[in-house]
């Protein structure tokens, strides 16, 4: 079982993803500019700005080496696990519906919410039940999840709406309360809450690493 | 033009610069010839306040600046401490107030950039960010616009870098609303044997300039911005302010960190105030060596650069490295793989001069020793001014009762939650933050490398410094150490930023000896050895001087993070004490400045009984005695209270007579009066009482119910959480819609 994290030039979080998964199973990083996954069972797309994110979050990373690689695992079936930029970068891609816009109050917002699961469709939620409540940090300047009415609708009824912020706690304007989506086949997950930076009870809370342990063991 | 004229100009252009007279005829006499512009460029910027300590140097010698732990002191690029396990944390904290105060979001951004390159030129891994800002009165849009500035900036910068920022405090206060301070802190984690310093060696060794291109940003900010006071017509001096690139940054320091654990590098120095001059400079300095730099070898923005603007440029995101010939090309390498900029500049000689290059033709020469350590140092002409010399504007109604003092204190945006700020700074990225921002009064992070956990705090209080810098500074100092003690940690070190008026007048000349007079003292008394810091005077503007401001940082070990105490009462039905020799008075109380009734003097302390003190809670906290400890600092007793019962969602009944029996003060001074060595601590009784062996302590109420409770004498309020935490929590919301 190994998981294989991204590193991009500006990922900031791809440290603590790393050690993250470590706690499930084995995991390595995966340098932006090869296009060789090196064999992994699992990607993750980590944290951060990648190349800078100065022209629009995950619009550069979407064209880089490995997002090629990428597309093609994903596409076999593979699973992708995409957090905040990761998230950003798989809409970019084309890879997860809808987009991320800037946050509704135009800050940066770093802080701990409580996010619903809402289906376990994928192997990162197929451990997780239905309506169970997480207590996950977010930490995000555009994480305000959009798409249009009827792309929203068409998202909900294909049960690709796999974590919602607990009421009253969407901290960023998100359509619907969404905080994380997965593709129409199920292999792709991606969420702005940081699941890899609740591992550890000595940090705050251990609830994100039931992501990990669900794809560990789904995948066994 | 005749010989006169001709003279004149010479001089209009050096004290333009910044340079006297006396020191250009020093300049003189160093090199036995009149410098040229290259030349004098580069002397006007090293012989600035910033970077030669001119007004500082002589006082900053009575600093204690050894200790057991001190692995790298005053002098390198940052300081560092011994950890335990073969790890060192690595920290210093620094000032970017002019930069700030002409341009807020690069201001204050480029401010972080530069504390994270000190960090990590000696190799350590940045792993947290501290700020200490001041500003303004909110009431005032200039300081709306400086503070969310500045906030944005610092948020864009450690963001997106990855460097969680943990930590901080901002203060309001009149002094500051022309030059406003913002002072970060980093610090880093580092493997000891692998720590680098920034000696140039190895004559024939060659200089590799690292990262962004050089461009005409920032020319002359040390001297024009940093050395001067701020006057009418800043958006003049805009250019002169640097533009952050994090993405630059963030792919420099990984590249750095990985040329240094490849062991490819002889020696690491960043370019900061001053650029290249200062960096050759500094490193030449302390390898005792010459260096030649070609100034047609380093890349830049702007072809037609002259040489003296690539000298002195302070373009971000740079970094200056000494490496053996045989190794640049796997530098240059690993620089490609980063898509981070490299060319050697230039090489190490044995001539003890800085050469400035253009192709072959010498544009500049001059003797290191000139340079760097040529700057004559000033004593200061101190004196102490007569009354108080700042504003006093009363806010708050004469007939104000206690609740309604309590509120106005709990909304005065000096003591109210500066959530809005730090919810706008990832503080949780790199997995090592145990207490996240105003959970705890010190930021705690895990270093299971090191066997434990590390604790940051970072305090001043202007306002108190300014009622008397000697006590002041000392209460500075204890209250950092208290900061670590409610969360179980000794001080390993410290360091500073002195934030003072202009050194050449009296009134701030005297501030800055007092000050730092009882730096030393705390210092001395706690053990605790300095190991860097930074100077940044000239802080004045038309209406007068900021108020003298040292900024102490202190970095701390604590064995079991589990056990750092967070500041929120935790359990229905926990005693609380008040533990400490505190003895509140409202002298340069947050109460007295509402009332517009500031005025010098301060209450003495007894340093060895608060040292004791706070060692002792240090041993409750790390012993697991206590639910929860918070210092009393802004606002007093009621505000510390107040805090601990908003951030736990939880009321208390207190009664405050034991204080005021105990100490001898009255109601409302033991409500709201301030001073260091008060602890307001929660927990099972028993475990409280048997405290009182090795500590002052009075019980002084109990957890519980949906309200603050508080009596004291002849004064009583009562609170409702709800009321209190709208007060508390309305700084986001002032900032917002003003």
């Amino acid at each position: 079982m190994m998981f294989g994290v991204i590193q991009f030039p500006g990922s900031c979080d791809e440290r603590d993803a790393l050690a993250a998964c470590e706690r499930v199973g084995d995991a390595r990083l995966l340098w932006h500019a090869n296009r060789d996954l090196a064999g992994v069972d699992v990607v993750v797309v980590p944290g951060g700005f990648s190349y800078g994110d100065y022209l629009r979050a995950g619009a550069i990373a979407r064209f880089s080496p490995v997002l090629e690689a990428v597309r093609e695992f994903a596409a076999e079936g593979g699973p992708v696990l995409g957090i905040c930029n990761g998230f950003q970068v798989l809409c970019e891609a084309g890879l997860l519906p809808g987009a991320l816009l800037g946050n509704e109050q135009i800050r940066f917002v770093c802080r701990q919410v409580e996010i619903v699961v809402e289906n376990d469709r994928s192997a990162f939620t197929a451990g997780l039940e239905a309506g169970q409540r997480l207590s996950i940090p977010v930490k995000h300047g555009e994480g305000r999840f959009f798409a249009p009415d009827d792309e929203l609708d068409r998202i909900e009824a294909n049960g690709q709406v796999a974590f919602r912020y607990a009421p009253g706690q969407n901290p960023n304007g998100s359509a619907r309360d969404i905080a994380g989506v997965c593709n129409e086949a199920g292999n792709v997950l991606a969420l702005m809450p940081h699941p890899e930076h609740a591992v550890d009870p000595l940090t705050g809370s251990t609830d994100g690493l039931r992501l990990f342990e669900s794809a560990a063991r789904a995948l066994a | 033009m005749s010989a006169g004229e001709e003279t004149a100009v010479a001089q209009a252009k050096h004290r333009e610069l910044g340079l006297t007279d006396a020191e250009f005829d020093r300049i003189c006499a160093l090199l036995e010839r009149e410098p040229n512009d290259v030349e004098l460029a580069m002397f006007s910027l090293l012989w600035s306040e910033h970077c030669a300590y001119k007004h500082s140097r002589k006082l900053l010698r009575q600093l204690p600046t050894e200790g057991e732990r001190v692995l790298m002191g005053p002098g390198e690029n940052a300081g560092a401490v011994d950890l335990g396990g073969g790890w060192a944390a690595a920290f210093k904290v620094e000032s970017h107030n002019h930069p700030t105060a002409v341009e807020p979001f690069q201001g204050a951004a480029t401010g972080v950039g530069g504390i994270l390159r000190d960090v990590f030129a000696l190799g350590a891994r940045p792993i947290a960010v501290l700020d200490s800002l001041r500003f303004g009165e909110l009431d005032s849009e200039r300081s709306r616009y400086l503070l969310d500035g500045a906030v944005r900036g610092i948020g864009h910068y450690g963001n997106s870098i990855g460097v969680p920022t943990v930590g901080g405090e901002i203060y309001f206060e009149g002094p500051y609303e022309q030059s406003c301070l913002v002072n970060a802190m980093c610090v880093g984690l580092a493997r000891s044997e692998r720590m680098v310093r920034a000696a140039a060696a190895g004559v024939g060794n060659l200089v590799v300039l690292m990262g962004a291109s050089t461009g005409r940003d920032g020319i002359g900010g040390a001297s024009v911005l940093a050395s001067a006071e701020l006057d009418e017509g800043d958006d003049a001096k805009r250019p002169s302010v640097q533009i952050g690139d994090p993405f630059e940054e963030a792919k420099l320091l990984e590249c750095c960190l990985e040329l240094l654990e490849a062991g490819l590098l002889v020696s690491l120095q960043d370019l900061g105030a001053a650029g290249l001059t200062s960096s050759a400079g500094e490193m030449a300095s302390a390898g005792g060596v010459g260096i030649d730099v070609d100034v047609t070898r380093v890349p830049l923005r702007e072809a037609d650069m002259e040489p003296f603007e690539i000298m002195v440029s302070e373009s971000q995101e740079r970094m200056l490295a000494v490496v053996a010939p045989d190794d640049l090309e796997a530098v240059l390498a690993t620089c490609e793989k980063w898509q981070t900029g490299a060319a050697a500049i230039g090489e190490v000689t044995g001539s003890g001069r800085i050469r400035v290059l253009r192709g072959t033709e010498t544009v500049g020469d001059v003797p290191v020793a000139a340079l760097v350590d040529g700057c004559p140092l000033y004593d200061l002409e101190p004196a102490e001014p007569e009354g108080w010399s700042y504003g006093n504007r009363a806010t708050l109604d004469a007939g104000a009762g206690a609740a309604e003092i309590a509120l106005a204190l709990l909304a005065s945006p000096s003591v109210a939650s500066k959530r809005w700020a730090f919810e706008q700074y990832d503080s949780v990225v790199g997995s090592r933050t145990v207490r996240r921002p105003e959970s705890a009064d010190a930021a705690v992070l895990q270093v299971p490398e090191a066997g434990g956990a590390i604790a940051i705090a970072i305090d001043g209080n202007g306002r108190r410094v300014a009622c008397d810098p000697y006590r002041g500074t000392i209460e500075a100092v204890l209250e950092c150490a208290a900061n670590l003690a409610c969360v179980g940690a000794e001080p390993l070190g410290l360091t500073n930023c002195l934030n003072f008026g202009n050194p050449e007048k009296p009134g701030p000349a005297w501030q800055l000896e007092r000050s730092v007079a009882g730096l030393a003292d705390a210092c001395k008394a706690l053990g605790v050895p300095v190991v860097g810091g930074n100077v940044s005077l000239y802080n004045e503007g038309p209406d007068g001087p900021i108020y003298p401001t040292p900024v102490i940082g202190l970095v701390g070990e604590l064995p079991e993070p589990e056990r750092a105490a967070g500041l929120a009462f935790a359990r229905e039905g926990d005693a609380v004490a008040l533990a400490g020799p505190f003895a509140p008075s409202l002298a340069g109380s947050q109460l007295a400045k509402l009332r517009g009734e500031l005025d010098k003097g301060l209450p003495g302390v007894d340093l060895a009984q608060h040292v004791a003190a706070i060692a002792a809670v240090r041993g409750a906290v790390r012993a697991g005695a206590v639910n929860s400890a918070h210092d009393v600092s802004d606002g007093g007793l009621a505000c510390a209270l107040a805090e601990c019962a908003l951030a736990g969602g939880i009321g208390c009944r207190i009664d405050l007579d034991p204080l005021v029996e105990a100490r001898g003060g009255s109601g409302e001074s033991s409500l709201f009066g301030e001073g260091p060595g008060g602890f307001v601590l929660s927990g099972e009784r028993e475990a409280l009482e048997n405290l009182g062996s090795s500590l002052e302590l009075l019980l002084i109420g109990a957890v519980g119910g949906e309200s603050i409770e508080l009596e004291a004498g002849e004064l009583s309020l009562s609170l409702s959480l709800a009321d209190a935490e709208s007060a508390w929590r309305s700084l986001g919301e002032r900032v917002e819609n003003a």
